[in-house]
């Protein structure tokens, strides 16, 4: 028996493989793609509780929870277009995709 | 039966999304958020939400993934090479992200309405898409223009950005 538990665990573990990547690894495009782990991991739970949350009245799932979800799409999908043109404006001026040689700011 | 695809694309997705992490190579870890992706949408449409499901597959395995590909070709990033690795740093973020996992999992356990199975649906949601369409544009109009202009100012932004500086 599939419980909301299960997809919640699911989730958190997807969120945790995304967390550990923006963590670890040192490749700027691949930090990017772990973070849109992160974000999809989200989007997994809100799907869960909305489909958990029956609307007695209609039996049909809570669809406020998808259009959040719809809302996270559009956002992540424009983040993407954003931080790949910063990467490419990046590598344009230092010729680099490695996080430790764009250390301007560092102290 | 349920159970048995559940955890096949449970399986499926957090196996490439560790394979996401892990890939030296950018193209492959790339290919690996595909597959990742398509399992996530196969849980959507488990979930009878398959609205989500079906724009998760054109937007991601679509739309971002070509831009990723395309970025990577692009800027011709090879495999990286191995460099002198920080345990320290590597060790913290490994165990940053322990207490994280452990945290989700000892608040999931607790949480006891997360026992129960799913309630059963009395409708079919094969009609989601004019459900979330009408939703979309009664109670959350403000939002969906507020999410137009932001998807006008990032494309702006992306001209401005990936434009050759005037000398």
């Amino acid at each position: 028996m599939v419980t909301l538990g299960h997809y919640l665990l699911v989730s958190g573990t997807l969120f945790t493989i995304g967390f550990a990547g923006v963590m670890l690894r040192r490749n700027i495009v691949t930090i990017l793609m772990s973070l849109e782990l992160m974000l999809n991991a989200a989007n997994l739970s809100l799907v869960a509780f909305s489909r958990f949350h029956v609307d007695l009245t209609t039996g049909l799932p809570n669809y406020n929870a998808q259009v959040f979800v719809f809302f996270i799409i559009t956002v992540a999908a424009a983040e993407v277009a954003v931080g790949l043109a910063i990467i490419v404006a990046l590598y344009r001026s230092r010729q680099t995709t490695h996080v430790e040689d764009i250390n301007a700011l560092k102290f | 039966m349920q159970a048995f695809l559940f955890w096949c694309f449970a399986l499926l997705m957090l196996v490439f999304g560790a394979a996401v992490v892990l890939n030296r190579n950018p193209v492959a870890s790339a290919l690996s958020l595909v597959v990742s992706f398509l399992g996530l949408a196969a849980l959507f449409v488990m979930l009878d939400a398959f609205f989500i499901g079906i724009i998760q597959v054109l937007v991601y395995a679509g739309a971002v993934m070509v831009l990723f590909l395309f970025i990577i070709m692009l800027l011709d990033l090879r495999a990286e090479q191995l460099r002198k690795i920080n345990w320290v740093a590597t060790a913290g973020g490994i165990i940053v992200a322990l207490i994280l996992l452990i945290q989700i999992f000892t608040v999931v356990g607790h949480f006891k309405m997360a026992q129960r199975p799913f309630p059963p649906l009395t409708r079919s949601t094969i009609d989601d898409v004019h459900n979330v369409g009408a939703l979309l544009f009664t109670n959350f109009n403000l939002p969906f223009q507020v999410i137009g202009v932001l998807v006008l100012v990032a494309t702006v932004g992306v001209v401005v950005l990936s434009k050759r500086e005037v000398r």
